[in-house]
């Protein structure tokens, strides 16, 4: 039986196993629209395309599979291209669908006509243009299976209205196989092996991890090998609930806002096991001194990574899962009895920088934003997914929010795209119903995607909204105070809507506070409101995030409050 | 570390798009080409792309592995160091006023061109051959008057290997 283009969209992506879509209708894909009415899946309107894509990839990161958003063509389309390039910074799979003026009329200069397939090639792992709906189901397979593979990253799906409506069999190969795409899962075991003699020989090792620890679910086998090993672990913004910040053997975060002692071992480390990381210019700081007195081992899936800012001795190309469970067979032939003995003075060390330079701030008679976050742990037994905007907030909540799981921290860290954090929370809620969801947000970011609100509020989603208002675009705001004199050019944020009113506006709960005592009233009394909620926190205005790594700047010269 | 002359030789998919693919990789990450050529294969289901660039190692590091990232292309293949033949061909319209014809004829046999185009002021020339030889032809005919020329970027092929190692 012939079935129209829109029916298979809807049956491939059921078989897809997708039961939610983000998205936003238009002409383009009125048909489409038309044809998910009829079916069981579940569809989030937000209010701007964005928010579909932010949506959709903190849906993806939740959930760990592969989010999916559908919008129109044109603007619908060059509409989401700031969350596809979030999500492709972040290698975060996700699938979209956009519409596209008719084929015949595609290079026209249509009404609604855009060449979102070449706006999007840059920052989409792959995109097609669907010519034949006889090809429809298979692509359909192709880009799920790119996107959820190898290194994920978003995959885009540009399908012309006529091929919405044109019929054909549904016919979808039972498996992908694409002779020019074979992602490399099985590390290299001679490579495997010399990791293992160099971790008997250091005496100063680290592991530093990143998120395709995360993306490829290999937090129990990181796990297990550091504690087997006793080797310390220090994570990436991305890399963030890869290892439990509650063990011990935890450094806290690396790079620009790093921890003293994390940035320190990187400095002073003999070894150095990097796992599922980029070495972002936000970590690695100046790359010539990153770790120079180690043998750097590096496992990635991506070979793009290896090499490319930092060189290394051991390039392990591999998916960390299925490395991680090498090395964790290896080492458990091996006699690993005396290496906490071995690395005992470097543990010592570590514990030692730990005391004397703790991340620390001192709370006064203005409430500091570092104390919202102290007490949102608190209350929340760290067990709340937290999305954040960027900025300082963002550092703050990275710091001082502690995850032990991974799938917990949803952050824009490549592209640092404020406007993240509201539809990411959305589409984590989706995912997880069951757990509480903070949005950390700056009063600036917020203002980029608060019309989310309305979303949040249409499907009953109780995500808590914790702006740590200091009236300031305040990360730019303290660049400016350290490195241009303190001329705050054009971030003073005075300007702002009374968010509690704007709460009452979209038929949320708004709550603030203005004094260090009413902090945890009013986080105890947000989180534990079945709404959407904004919890205002007026912040000490001139706060700013330590330590601090300025740009440029060695990993170990950091600026401490 | 110093630029290197790279040739590599890219198998992809014959898809629409490719090789804007590989063009905006280069312009992106700010890698320069210096020629390029495509065409089909034996198989019309792939096309190759021979495209010579100037890099360092790291650089061509990169650009190896960037390119195999891409989904569409099948395999990448840098044939500096090995043995290949590379060709490229030129169209050149050199000015031929009766006093140099016969010179000009005179070249274009000992250099084995052809005359492609005869008018009442120029010959168009068609050579073939590496880029020694398109060099020397050019020098020798530009005291003569070239007006135009056009070159088509470099094709190789690797040799075939009598000698196993
Ligand atoms: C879309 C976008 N525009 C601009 C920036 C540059 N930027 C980075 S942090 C920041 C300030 C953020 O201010 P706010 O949201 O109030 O957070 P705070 O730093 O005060 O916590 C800006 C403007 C960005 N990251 N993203």
């Amino acid at each position: 039986m012939k079935l129209t283009g829109a029916q298979i969209l809807m049956k491939a992506l059921k078989e897809e196993g997708v039961d939610t879509i983000f998205g936003y209708p238009g002409g383009a894909v009125l048909d489409i629209y038309d044809e998910l009415s009829k079916t069981e899946m579940r569809h989030i309107l937000v209010r701007h395309e964005q928010g579909a894509v932010h949506a959709a990839d903190g849906y993806a990161r939740a959930a760990g599979k592969t989010g999916v958003c559908l919008v129109t063509s044109g603007p619908g389309a060059t509409n989401t291209v700031t969350g596809i390039a979030s999500a492709y910074m972040d290698s975060i799979p996700i699938v979209i669908i956009t519409g596209q003026v008719p084929t015949k009329l595609i290079g026209n200069d249509a009404f609604q006509e855009v060449d979102i397939v070449g706006i999007t090639r840059p920052c989409t792992k792959h995109n097609y243009l669907v010519k034949n709906v006889a090809n429809l189901a298979t692509t359909i397979k192709e880009a799920f299976y790119i996107a959820g593979s190898g290194r994920p990253g978003p995959v885009l799906i540009d399908i012309p209205k006529d091929i919405v409506n044109d019929l054909a069999e549904y016919v979808s190969p039972e498996k992908v196989s694409l002779r020019s795409y074979n992602p490399t899962y099985n590390p290299n075991i001679k490579q495997i092996n010399k990791v293992v003699k160099l971790i008997h020989k250091a005496v100063k090792p680290v592991i530093f991890a990143g998120g395709g620890i995360i993306l490829s679910k290999a937090h129990a086998e990181l796990t297990q090998f550091a504690r087997k090993t006793r080797i310390p672990v220090t994570a990436s913004l991305m890399g963030l609930g890869a290892f439990p910040a509650s063990d011990p053997l935890w450094l806290g975060m690396i790079g620009m806002h790093g921890t003293y002692r994390s940035n320190m071992a990187i400095g002073e480390c003999d070894l150095l096991i990097a796992v599922g990381v980029r070495f972002d210019d936000r970590v690695a700081g100046r790359t010539d001194t990153f770790a120079s007195n180690a043998e750097i081992v590096h496992i990635d899936i991506d070979p793009t990574s290896i090499q490319k800012n930092i060189s290394v001795s051991v390039p392990v190309v591999g998916d960390c899962k299925t490395t991680l469970e090498h090395l964790n067979k290896l080492i458990k032939k091996e006699d690993f009895g005396d290496i906490g003995q071995k690395c005992k003075g470097w543990l010592d060390k570590i514990n030692e920088w730990k005391s004397t330079r703790p991340l620390a701030y001192t709370q006064s008679d203005i409430i500091k934003p570092q104390y919202v976050i102290d007490k949102l742990y608190e209350l929340t037994k760290g067990k709340a997914i937290i999305t954040t905007e960027v900025g300082q907030n963002q550092m703050w909540a990275a710091q001082y929010y502690h995850f032990d799981e991974p799938n917990h921290f949803i952050t824009s860290g490549g592209l640092g795209c404020m406007g993240f954090g509201l539809p990411a929370a959305i589409g984590a809620q989706v995912a997880c119903p069951d757990k509480i969801v903070v949005d950390v947000a700056g009063d600036g970011s917020i203002q980029m995607n608060i019309q989310e609100m309305a979303t949040a509020v249409q499907y009953g989603l109780p995500i808590n909204i914790v702006i740590l208002n200091n009236q300031y675009l305040g990360m730019v705001r303290q660049w400016q105070e350290l490195f241009y004199g303190k001329r705050y050019s054009s971030t003073s944020m005075e300007h702002a809507p009374d968010f509690v009113k704007l709460a009452e506006a979209y038929g949320a709960v708004g709550l603030r506070a203005v004094r260090p005592e009413e902090v945890e009233p009013v986080l105890s009394e947000g989180l534990s409101s079945p709404k959407t909620v904004i919890m205002e926190f007026v912040v000490a205005r001139e706060e700013s995030v330590y330590p601090m790594v300025p740009a440029g700047a060695s990993i170990t010269e950091m600026l401490l409050v | 570390m110093t630029a290197e002359k790279h040739v590599l030789s890219i198998l992809v998919d014959n898809k629409p798009g490719v090789l804007s693919r590989i063009a905006g990789l280069f312009s992106g990450r700010g890698y320069n080409i210096e020629s390029l050529s495509v065409a089909e294969t034996m198989d019309p289901l792939v096309s190759r792309v021979t495209l010579v660039t100037k890099a360092d190692a790291p650089v061509i590091e990169q650009i190896e592995k960037q390119l195999n990232k891409l989904i569409n292309v099948i395999k990448v293949h840098d044939f500096t160091g090995a043995e290949y033949v590379q060709r490229e061909m030129v169209l050149i319209k050199v000015t031929a006023k009766p006093e140099h014809r016969a010179e000009i004829l005179r070249m274009v046999d000992i250099f084995r061109c052809k005359v492609v185009d005869v008018g009442m002021e120029h010959y168009t020339i068609e050579t073939t051959g590496d880029q020694g030889k398109i060099n020397a032809i050019l020098n020798l005919l530009k005291p003569i008057g070239i007006k135009e020329i056009v070159k088509t970027g470099i094709i190789a092929l690797l040799r075939d290997q009598y000698t196993k190692k």
